[in-house]
């Protein structure tokens, strides 16, 4: 994470006057300088405004529902899950304790933390973690995380503060999945349309689309966490709406700045930027099941032909990193460090081209709703293409129904994918034969094999031997050119700190570790 | 039966009919759009037995005529029915998204109506004199700005720059009158803007019109004072046209402010249908479009009935 603050001496004069001031005041009063020295650390407190996007009127805070940064956001005020993943992207004990997967990695035991209570008083016990995440499996669930956790048979209380996972097939990321912000824990029986939670903040007003408004659970267990006395979630879906109240400090958080304005935003007073690398990433999916794309030296060719540098720095404005044509992000511990990063190369384009033996224009199908900029990055690529002597013709598709008319339908679209916690995860979503969003129909059963190696496999030596692997097979023959990995954005007040930079779901857990460093 | 009455009374049934066939094209409309509430909650996530779940349980997998007269049904009732999307009653999510646009426009027609007439009235009082030019200058370029961009230019200038107001219209249920209107301070400036120039510029075209009659000629020859005439003589005979063109502002401070709403992030009705159009929420987008209609065909009645009260020929028919 990088904070960007605005570059001027204001900062350091009142920075050196403060701390002058500290010191001849101790000489006289020596009990000051202690208040002085504790005022760098958190402190409890303060009325906490977020402003996000992402909010809709017809919000649920049935965890089951939830699509969308906001009410994402929302979850974790009120609840925890089993795990929550920490900056260096590793499962660390939320509600659980710790755990431990039998040798094959089909059966996981969780060990439940005791003592802890939900805002109605009850204490938490293992038949409320069965209950919670049963809410997600099943036939009639209609939960999002519904997919994720097919491969559970049964979730049991086998203790009163222990529960065991079976699962149908090894799953050696069970902990990754337990951190999703679906799998939120409630007391067994709770009426999912107004759960109750063992979280920092306990809701007390939830108007759908408009805020919610959360005061500080004064029971919270987890240390270090919950530091504002009340939180309110604004819910601001236009960007120069969330820009502008922070700007008036009428919010002191907000998400998703526009790139093209973040660089002004960090110039302007009172106000920082957060930038935190990401795991989404943008691409250009072609079909390998249909001609032209079934050739891989044309897939070479338009992988060779684009140049990434400048759709980062042009359509991302510089926040994000190159792609190398693998999904697989950079800070990942399975990130294959030892693959040729692709550059712009117009002759090995043109190399490529001539074998594959294409005439005419490859149609490049692109609408804003791939990603913001889509339709810009596909121009520059048209550009970058025709150096290589290869004629790409963009065509702008309507936004509306473009994921269900175009997406996994024409040949070659642009596209977008969040990320995934785990590199398994990404993998299965969209690189698995039978994957449902397997969008370049890349059929390896040689790749599924490897995948099913990995999922079982406890010892990470050699997990990051098979997943590299993986990542060299997409790498050379897959149909994804992904030029970029997009950063996560983020504006604060400058009185506002304590912001854990983890870049898989970044900034969910904003409100329990926020707080106001002058108050 | 005096003809009013028996006016109000067709004009209302033609109303209803009105509204059936809004029902019908808002229906029509909602399933020719692709995907539907299953796909639309639950995004990239959507699994076909996840899909399968929800569209059993809303009943969904039944023909489109079946749940339209189902949703017809209730609202004869006086059902508006259950949203799709979070299962919470139809009444209470539009409830106070409703109370927040009347309030909103009522604040804006408040002061635009009064402002808009009388600048009218000046305007024709003082033709074209620096006064009548200014006036015209002023609100041509206010029509030809949009409102957004009228919006952010006031927060730009009223919040960011100079913090008087507040950038965010966020009200809600349980605040005092005074915070309330502090709150909107900026969308009714936005709005009065917009609106002003219309009902300005169409008040003094009205009262103008009227001016060009030989009575005011003779008004002029017996040597009554300007003011007199403008405002004793022309203006009563320019109300009806006045009259409709302030109605018509005021069904668009009800039902065209969306942009607004975004803008200052208020939580009102145009907001509340374009979520529930995004997420193919079939009875909250019903509700919505029914009151906006409604709005409409109440208003334009409203319009009629007084253009026959403040005109004596039509009042008293012979």
């Amino acid at each position: 994470m990088s904070v960007r603050r605005q570059p001027g001496a204001i900062q350091r004069r009142t920075f050196l006057q403060g701390t002058a001031l500290a010191g001849s005041a101790a000489l006289l009063v020596p009990g000051l300088l202690a208040g002085r020295a504790r005022a760098g650390g958190p402190k409890r407190g303060g009325h906490l405004v977020l402003a996000l996007d992402g909010a809709s009127a017809t919000d649920s805070l049935d965890p089951a529902t939830y699509t969308a940064t906001y009410m994402q956001t929302v979850g974790y005020q009120w609840g925890n899950c089993l795990v929550e993943i920490d900056e260096k992207v590793r499962p660390v004990p939320e509600l659980a304790e710790s755990w431990e997967p039998s040798p094959d990695a089909t059966t996981w035991v969780f060990k439940i933390r005791r003592g802890v209570t939900f805002h109605n008083g009850k204490e938490l016990d293992a038949e409320d973690v069965v209950y919670s995440i049963d809410h997600h499996r099943g036939e009639d669930s209609k939960s999002g995380a519904k997919g994720y956790l097919t491969m559970i048979r049964a979730v049991r209380a086998t203790d009163k503060y222990e529960v065991t996972f079976e699962l149908d097939s090894p799953y050696a990321d069970l902990p990754y999945v337990l951190s999703d912000y679906h799998l939120l824990i409630v007391p067994k029986g709770t009426d999912f349309a107004r759960p109750i939670g063992t979280g920092p903040f306990v809701i007390r007003e939830f108007e759908p689309g408009v805020r919610t408004y959360a005061e500080r659970n004064p029971n919270y267990w987890k240390e270090g966490r919950g530091w504002a006395d009340s939180v309110e979630t604004l819910a601001i879906n236009d960007p120069t709406a969330r820009i502008a109240a922070l700007q008036a400090g009428q919010a002191h958080f907000v998400n998703n700045p526009d790139p093209k304005t973040a660089k002004l935003l960090a110039r302007a007073p009172g106000v920082k930027l957060i930038d935190v690398p990401g795991a989404g990433h943008r691409t250009f999916a072609m079909r390998t099941d249909t001609p032209p794309f079934d050739d891989n030296h044309l897939r070479l060719a338009l992988k060779w032909g684009i140049d990434r540098r400048e759709i980062l720095e042009k359509v991302l404005n510089g926040f994000g990193r190159v792609g190398n044509d693998q999904p697989i992000p950079d800070f990942d511990p399975f990130f294959n460090a030892e693959l040729p990063q692709r550059t712009f190369d117009p002759e090995k384009a043109a190399f490529h081209w001539k074998k594959a033996d294409v005439t005419g224009r490859i149609p490049l199908h692109v609408a804003d709703a791939a990603w913001t900029g889509a339709v810009d990055a596909a121009q520059l690529y048209r550009e970058h293409l025709a150096k290589a002597g290869i004629e790409l013709e963009v065509i702008r598709e309507p936004n509306d129904g473009y994921w269900s008319n175009v997406w996994m339908k024409k040949p070659f679209v642009g596209s977008y994918w969040g990320g995934r916690p785990t590199a398994d995860l990404m993998l299965s979503v969209a690189y698995r034969s039978d994957a449902p969003w397997n969008e370049t129909f890349w059929k390896r059963p040689e790749f599924d094999a490897l995948l099913d190696r990995a999922r079982g496999e406890l010892d990470p030596e050699k997990r990051r031997e098979l997943y590299w692997e993986a990542q060299r097979m997409i790498w050379q023959e897959g149909g994804e050119v992904i030029p970029v990995f997009n950063n996560h954005l983020y504006g604060a007040r400058d009185d506002i700190d304590g912001f854990v930079a983890v870049p898989v779901l970044t900034g969910l857990r904003a409100a329990e570790q926020l707080y106001f460093t002058d108050l | 039966m005096h003809p009013i009455v028996a006016l109000i009374a067709r004009r209302l049934a033609l109303g209803v009919l009105s509204l059936w066939a809004v029902s019908l094209l808002i229906f029509a409309g909602t399933e020719i759009l692709p995907g539907d509430v299953a796909e639309a909650m639950l995004g990239q996530s959507a699994t076909p037995e996840a899909v399968a779940a929800i569209r059993r349980e809303l009943g969904l997998d039944r023909p489109a005529w079946e749940r339209y007269l189902d949703w017809l049904a209730g609202m004869l009732r006086g059902d508006l029915g259950t949203s799709y999307a979070n299962r919470m009653p139809v009444v209470a999510l539009v409830g106070d998204r409703l109370a927040n646009t009347l309030f909103l426009a009522s604040v804006a027609a408040a002061v635009a109506v009064p402002l808009a007439i009388l600048l009218g009235i000046v305007a024709v009082r003082w033709r074209e004199t620096p006064v009548d030019r200014l006036l015209s200058a002023m609100t041509l370029s206010a029509i030809s700005m949009p409102e957004f961009f009228v919006g952010y230019a006031l927060i730009f200038l009223f919040a960011v720059t100079w913090p008087l107001a507040s950038p965010i219209a966020a009200v809600h249920p349980g605040m005092a009158l005074p915070d309330r209107l502090a709150a909107v301070a900026l969308p009714v400036v936005t709005l009065a803007f917009v609106t002003v120039a219309h009902m300005m510029r169409m008040t003094r075209a009205a009262i103008l019109n009227v001016m060009e009659s030989p009575y005011i000629e003779t008004a002029e020859l017996k040597g009554l004072a300007r003011t007199r005439i403008v405002l004793r003589h022309a203006l009563p005979n320019a109300l009806s046209p006045i009259i409709n063109v302030v109605v018509i502002n005021l069904a668009y401070l009800v039902v065209g402010v969306v942009v607004v709403e975004v803008v200052f992030v208020y939580p009102g009705l145009g907001q509340l249908m374009v979520d529930a159009v995004a997420k193919r929420d079939v009875p909250l987008v019903q509700a919505c479009g029914m009151i906006f209609a409604a709005t409409y065909v109440l208003l334009n009645l409203t319009a009629d009935v007084l253009a026959i009260l403040t005109n004596p020929r039509l009042r008293h028919p012979r």
